[in-house]
């Protein structure tokens, strides 16, 4: 009773209606009051000795800290006064209060340049408060892609539409993929906005033990997530015919497409969030503080039980790249180029090698830690280039899609379209650039990464545009976005604004994201015909 | 092959008077002479082509083709793809490969094909487009093993389609990603002119057959543009086509405003461009997106269609008949890639290439026809009942008389009617005429007015067992159907208490079962027979498989042989004596219903505040009941019987060790489940489910829950047509299924209308979008009103019920001050 109490209690705020707001936050300060009430000045309570998944809305400090969040974050500014003052009552009565661990949504960008949620025009306005109603929430993410309007209210539109509208699975399971897409790339960030939405939801508390506990569909989803986060390139029919095949727990086509959509699109919004390097969320694990960090908690068993795959293919990568330049350089001019830059792409090193263990309990929603991204060219002998002519969104992916999930097909090539053709024509200082090269080169040069290739462009032109820098910056966000440094960050085009760099970042999510569902939706249709 | 250059030269000679003649075709039909020429024409193209024959034959293709397309005297045909380039000879029986025209050391992207096009005029000259961007020609006259002849540079992304100009030699048309279409000159090193369509990537380009300067392109976007190949500057005319990109375009080889367009949004549109506005005057929808389109020669209303994705096949389409292809060809395994018409002036043969490397030879009558698989029978119910059925006329006069008696039986009248589509020549379809035969049923026995005022009159809840058996019982009753009432009586007395009944009930009710019982029975003595004649044929099986269903079950027997052939007083006096004979019995078996029902006897005006406060807040009585463990599973939806669960709990653990059970308390429920599947089956879905809702638990475990559901389903779904709403809601509610239960929370988004600008209100809350105002508010408080609304249809001002109340009661005037003097009633 309580819950959905709670939850009704919650809701109540993202009414655009003043006074269901304020019936809604009225109630909300008498709970926590009373709560704290309770507790009274002994403040040593408050501190969890350990950190449990499973936290009933009822905690205290877990309102405390929904406050907080809604205190920043809150497109309303009638419940942002508000939290803030019963914050304040409640620290009055001498419990102690969270505080916003970090500095605005990003740790990259300063948080006066980032949109502040209680100085937006009207349209922002519009649209946050579209995002708050859906959600009863205002992500960080969101806020960052507020330096684009046109993209977010597409981005939002899509991703509502995802995980909340007609579709095939379960709302749960939707979160659950996106907790195991964002775990893949160790994104702690999403994975523990979707573990609360996860909960919200109704999803089983048990199955965040690890994918292990989860039913056996959702495992057999584990393959496919992994290989497309990290070697899109290898999917083939049999991973689809896997899946597909009847028995108990096969997945149907629908199903398997919402689920490829659900999983790339978290791939791609880890590589964001590394590459803007956004801030927990406020009112999450490691967004605000009042007590110790936690130690982690997660079974060492986990990480170990990594089926020891990697380690064979790392042996043999170094000889296939001459063997492929030979004979694609044979072909002419242009190939060599393409495949100058593939391995170029490859000399990038993903910059200094941070340990990268991965740390928090994130780790518990997928295995074989190990398996990461491994340069297309190394294993190009067996895997032939994707021929972007043969196999494109616009002709055959958005078929595909739209056939078996409508209406995202439209969503997805919107978002896309917006991604590729936003521009304000203008770089750094100068105005009226026509920046269509440079988006196609970043464009293509992602797609390179991944293997795929456009016969009608001159891959020499990516080394005219692209520096060294950027290069590095890409291809870390890009391949391994959980190495993403803000020295990376700072260190490309350093006469560019920050909004334009938040730009740059969504055409690389929006391309990368292309790029793995180009590869999965051809091992669909292959598996069709 | 001095046969085949002999065909070749007559070919050539023909072809000026041909394109002559065709030109004048399309002006004067009529004129008998010129249709003799024509005819003459075509003979003599005919025998030009006299090698076009062969059959369906196919070879393999070394790699996947993306594009094929055929010479003009039919006897070869180009395949390219990213990795082929070949010319194949079209012999009797097989592809016979000509020439390989990828050569060199190092094939380069400009043998990577996305399109390939031989010159109609000159047979030596061949186009590809190359996905790197490159226009290269190819002269076949060339000594050397390299053909390629020129190689143009200019498109900076793939080039989608070329396209030579019909009659003009030197002329090619190219349509590229990068959104530019560009006018070669084969006599110079580069293009002519350059068109720009200002949107998005062209995806076809393609002359006008008839009009020398017109070309159409289509693109990304969805526009198809028309052009002056005179004036690159700017187009002649745009039209959206399609939703999405338009794939192909093909100009009608006769009629030259036609021109088909398809598109990604799986749709082929045939335009006439000759007016004005470009007008869709046929659209086909299939089932993939539509790679490429092309007229069907000699034949106006056909074209071929192949698809993108998923879809393998090829269909021709009579744009006139767009639901059903005219004929398939389903011999591909992947995608179709490229379709062709052999020959300019025959229908009969298509060439088609595609991505699982094979090239066919498609030869028209070895088609699949769909028409023929389809089912050509139609029925629909309509609003009275009657039966519409409509079928090829000769699958029914083809039976003759003795077919024809089983649908005019009965009484019913039937209305053959004949449908003739006037015989169109040039329709290739199969002649079918159909017939249609209306089926008027009786109305007095197919009326289903007792089904309504049963539904309407029937208590479903609210009232006790007994209580509502007796009014159902009697509402049957009303509209005659006895047999119904009867079982409701039975009900009663098989699941009552019968102490109950004398004590408890003793005044209101203990006289009124003798006396309902007699008169029931009276009255089917006295017009038994009348009124069986009343009811239609199915009602007369109910009563007999009922008689034969319940053999074994005395009571009901003894029942159904008194309703039909004691008198008037016997029936009574037996019924009730029976009843009290099996009292004995009875009484300890029912002790548990019984006391159930003494209990909400006595406790109704709790149980009704009760099931008030479900109705408010779903999720509260749930936690109750979990709480106390009541034996309602799903509770919230209170069944008549249903009662304060505590309170019977307590009850019926005090009752229980004061009664011997003699008999399992399941003792009637077969019975009654026989029962109430008989009356399903006969068609009486409402009977079955009021009885189950009246029952409730007493028979709810007995039938499984597949088949309540779809008793409720059916009869929800015939209440919904007879637009009982209220009916079909209460019964939603009253269900235990929670399969129907949900039914009630699906849909239940109201849409709403600003009341200041009349727009739709897309967001959440009270505030309009468009206007910035807030909608709906009260004229006396001027807040949002968001309950009941009442409004003066007079003024059309309004607000808080309460509020206008009050108003109306001290002033007669409206609130808003309009001045109107409003009226509350």
């Amino acid at each position: 009773m309580d819950i959905s109490d709670g939850r009704c209690r919650w809701d109540g705020l993202g009414s655009r209606d003043t006074s269901t707001r304020k019936i809604a936050m009225e109630n909300i300060s008498q709970e926590v009051l009373s709560r704290a009430e309770k507790i009274g000045p002994i403040s040593e309570e408050v501190i969890q000795p350990l950190h449990s998944p499973v936290r009933s809305p009822d905690d205290l400090n877990w309102m405390l800290a929904r406050l907080l969040m809604l205190s920043k974050r809150c497109p309303y500014s009638d419940v942002r006064e508000k939290c803030l003052s019963v914050l304040q009552n409640v620290q009055d009565i001498g419990v102690r209060i969270p505080k916003p661990r970090g500095h605005g949504p990003s740790r990259f960008i300063p948080e006066k340049e980032v949109l502040q949620v209680s100085k937006v025009n009207a349209k922002m306005q519009v649209i946050f408060e579209d995002a708050f109603a859906a959600l009863g929430r205002l992500d960080n993410i969101s806020l960052v892609m507020g330096f684009h309007p046109q993209y977010l209210e597409s981005f939002l539109r899509t991703q509502h539409y995802l995980l909340q509208m007609d579709g095939p699975l379960s709302l749960h399971c939707r979160h659950y993929i996106g907790i195991m897409a964002a775990a893949r790339h160790q994104c702690s960030n999403l994975v523990n906005l979707h573990v609360n939405d996860f909960l919200q939801v109704g999803g089983d508390p048990k199955w965040l033990n690890g994918l292990k506990d989860a039913p056996q569909k959702l495992q057999h989803l584990g393959e496919l997530n992994k290989i497309l986060a990290h070697r899109p390139w290898l999917v083939t029919k049999a991973h689809i015919e896997q899946l597909l095949k009847a028995e108990e727990h096969s997945w149907s086509l629908a199903e398997l497409i919402h689920a490829v959509v659900l999983l790339t699109h978290y791939h791609s919004l880890a590589s964001f969030t590394f590459g803007c390097g956004i801030s927990p969320e406020i009112h999450c694990d490691g967004g605000h503080t009042f007590r110790p960090p936690s130690v982690s908690n997660y079974c060492a068993c986990d990480i170990a039980n990594g089926n020891g795959t990697p380690d064979e293919i790392q042996g043999n990568h170094v000889v296939s790249v001459r063997n492929l330049d030979e004979e694609e350089a044979s072909q002419e001019e242009m190939a060599t180029r393409f495949e100058r830059e593939k391995t170029e792409s490859m000399l990038v090193a993903a910059a200094e090698d941070e340990d990268s263990v991965p740390t928090r309990d994130v780790s518990r929603h997928f295995e074989d830690t190990s398996y990461g991204y491994k340069d297309f060219s190394r294993c190009g002998e067996h895997v032939p280039t994707f021929r972007a002519q043969d196999y494109s969104w616009e002709d055959h992916g958005y078929s595909l899609v739209n056939r078996l999930y409508p209406d995202v097909g439209q969503l997805l090539d919107e978002k896309f379209q917006i991604a590729y053709n936003l521009t304000y024509n203008t770089m750094a200082m100068h105005q009226d650039v026509d920046t269509s090269m440079l988006r196609r080169a970043i464009w293509n040069y992602i797609h390179c990464m991944f293997g795929i290739r456009y016969d009608d462009y001159d891959y020499g032109e990516i080394n005219q545009l692209l520096d060294r820098s950027f290069k590095v910056y890409i291809k870390t966000m890009v391949c391994s976005p959980e190495k993403t440094t803000k020295r990376m960050y700072d260190s490309f085009w350093r006469q560019f604004k920050h909004s334009e760099k938040v730009h740059v970042n969504l055409l690389l999510m929006e391309a990368r994201m292309q790029a793995e569902l180009l590869y999965a939706l051809r091992a669909i249709t292959h598996y069709m015909t | 092959m001095v046969k085949l250059l002999l065909a070749h030269q007559k070919a050539k000679a023909v072809g000026p008077q041909d394109s002559e003649d065709q030109a004048t075709r399309g002006h004067s039909y009529q004129c008998s002479l010129q249709q003799k020429m024509e005819k003459m024409a075509r003979v003599t193209t005919a025998l030009g082509s006299n090698t076009i024959s062969g059959c369906t034959m196919f070879c393999h293709l070394d790699a996947p083709a993306n594009a094929i397309s055929v010479c003009r005297d039919a006897a070869q045909v180009v395949v390219a793809g990213r990795n082929i380039f070949k010319i194949y000879a079209l012999e009797e029986e097989q592809f016979v490969e000509k020439l390989n025209l990828r050569v060199g050391r190092k094939p380069s992207l400009n043998f990577s094909c996305a399109d390939v096009m031989w010159h109609q005029m000159d047979e030596n000259l061949l186009a590809t487009a190359a996905t790197n961007g490159a226009v290269v020609t190819w002269n076949l006259g060339k000594p050397s093993r390299n053909k390629q002849d020129q190689l143009f540079t200019e498109h900076k992304r793939t080039v989608n389609k070329v396209c030579f100009h019909p009659t003009e030699v030197y002329m090619l048309l190219s349509g590229s990603q990068d959104g530019y279409m560009k006018c070669f000159d084969l006599r110079k090193k580069g293009s002519a002119s350059t068109f720009s369509g200002q949107s998005e990537s062209v995806r076809d380009v393609q002359f006008s057959i008839r009009d020398y300067f017109t070309f159409a392109a289509s693109f990304e976007n969805g526009n198809v543009q028309l052009w002056d190949i005179r004036r690159p500057d700017r187009y002649e005319r745009m039209f959206t086509a399609h939703n999405g990109p338009v794939f192909c375009c093909d100009w009608h080889p006769e009629d030259r405003g036609w021109l088909a367009t398809g598109g990604r949004d799986k749709m082929v549109k045939v335009w006439d461009i000759t007016t004005n506005r470009a007008k869709e005057i046929h659209c086909v929808q299939t089932i993939a997106s539509v790679a490429r389109v092309k007229w069907r020669p000699e034949r106006k209303y056909h074209l071929a269609t192949c698809s993108m994705m998923v879809d393998h096949n090829i269909y021709v389409w009579d744009v006139r008949r767009p639901f059903i292809p005219f004929a398939t060809f389903e011999e591909h395994k992947d995608v179709t890639t490229g379709i062709v018409w052999r020959h300019l002036h025959d229908p009969g043969f298509l060439l088609s290439g595609s991505k699982d490397s094979t090239l066919y030879q498609h030869k028209f009558k070895d088609a699949s026809r769909p028409v023929d698989k389809a089912n050509p029978e139609g029925l629909c119910f309509g609003l009275f009942g009657d039966l519409a059925f409509a079928a090829k006329e000769s699958l029914i006069s083809g039976g003759g008389d003795s077919n024809r008696k089983p649908y005019g039986g009965g009484g019913d009248r039937r209305y053959p009617i004949f449908f003739f589509k006037k015989p169109d020549l040039t329709e290739q379809f199969a002649h079918v005429s159909s017939a249609l035969s209306v089926f008027e049923t009786d109305l007095e026995s197919s009326r289903m007015d007792w089904f309504v005022k049963t539904a309407r009159r029937y208590l479903l809840s609210g009232k006790p067992f007994g209580e509502l058996c007796d009014h159902n019982a009697k509402v049957a009753k009303e509209l005659n159907r006895p047999q119904v009432a009867t079982t409701w009586t039975m009900l009663r007395i098989m699941y009552s208490d019968p102490g109950s009944l004398t004590t408890a009930t003793g005044i209101s009710k203990g006289g009124s079962i003798p006396l309902m019982n007699s008169f029931n029975m009276k009255e089917i003595a006295a017009g038994g027979l009348g009124s069986e004649g009343r009811l239609d044929r199915a009602k007369g099986e109910t009563r007999q498989d009922s008689t034969h269903l319940d053999p074994g079950n005395s009571l009901l027997n003894n029942n159904d042989e008194n309703e039909e052939t004691e008198g008037s007083e016997g029936p009574a006096d037996y019924l009730f004596g029976d009843a009290e004979l099996e009292d004995d019995d009875l009484y300890p078996m029912e002790n548990e219903n019984a006391t159930a029902e003494e209990a909400e006897y006595i406790l109704p005006q709790e149980a009704f505040p009760l099931r008030h406060e479900i109705m408010d807040n779903p999720s509260v009585p749930e936690h109750l009941q979990d709480k106390v463990d009541s034996p309602h599973v799903s509770g919230n939806e209170a069944e008549t019987v249903c009662l304060t669960p505590i309170k019977s709990f307590s009850l019926i653990s005090i009752s229980q060790p004061l009664y011997e059970s003699h008999l399992p308390a399941s003792f009637f429920s077969p019975v009654v489940r026989e029962m109430l599947q008989h009356y399903a089956e006969a068609g009486d879905v409402q009977m079955a489910v009021s009885v189950l809702i009246v029952l409730g638990d007493r028979i709810r475990k007995e039938v499984d829950e597949v088949t309540q559901e779809h008793w409720y389903t059916s009869y929800i779904d015939l209440l919904q047509r007879f637009k009982l709403w209220n009916v079909s809601n209460e019964v939603i509610k009253l269900s235990t299924s929670s399969a129907i239960n949900c039914l009630n929370q699906t849909s239940t988004t109201l849409h709403i209308n600003c009341s200041n600008c009349k727009r739709p209100m897309s967001n959440k809350g009270w505030i309009c979008d468009r206007c910035h105002q807030c909608a709906s508010i009260c004229a006396v408080c001027h807040h949002v009103v968001k309950g009941l609304f009442v409004w003066c249809q007079g003024c059309s001002h309004g607000g808080h019920l309460e509020h206008i109340m009050n108003w109306l009661k001290s002033s007669s005037h409206c609130p808003a001050g309009c001045g109107h003097l409003c009226e509350y009633t």
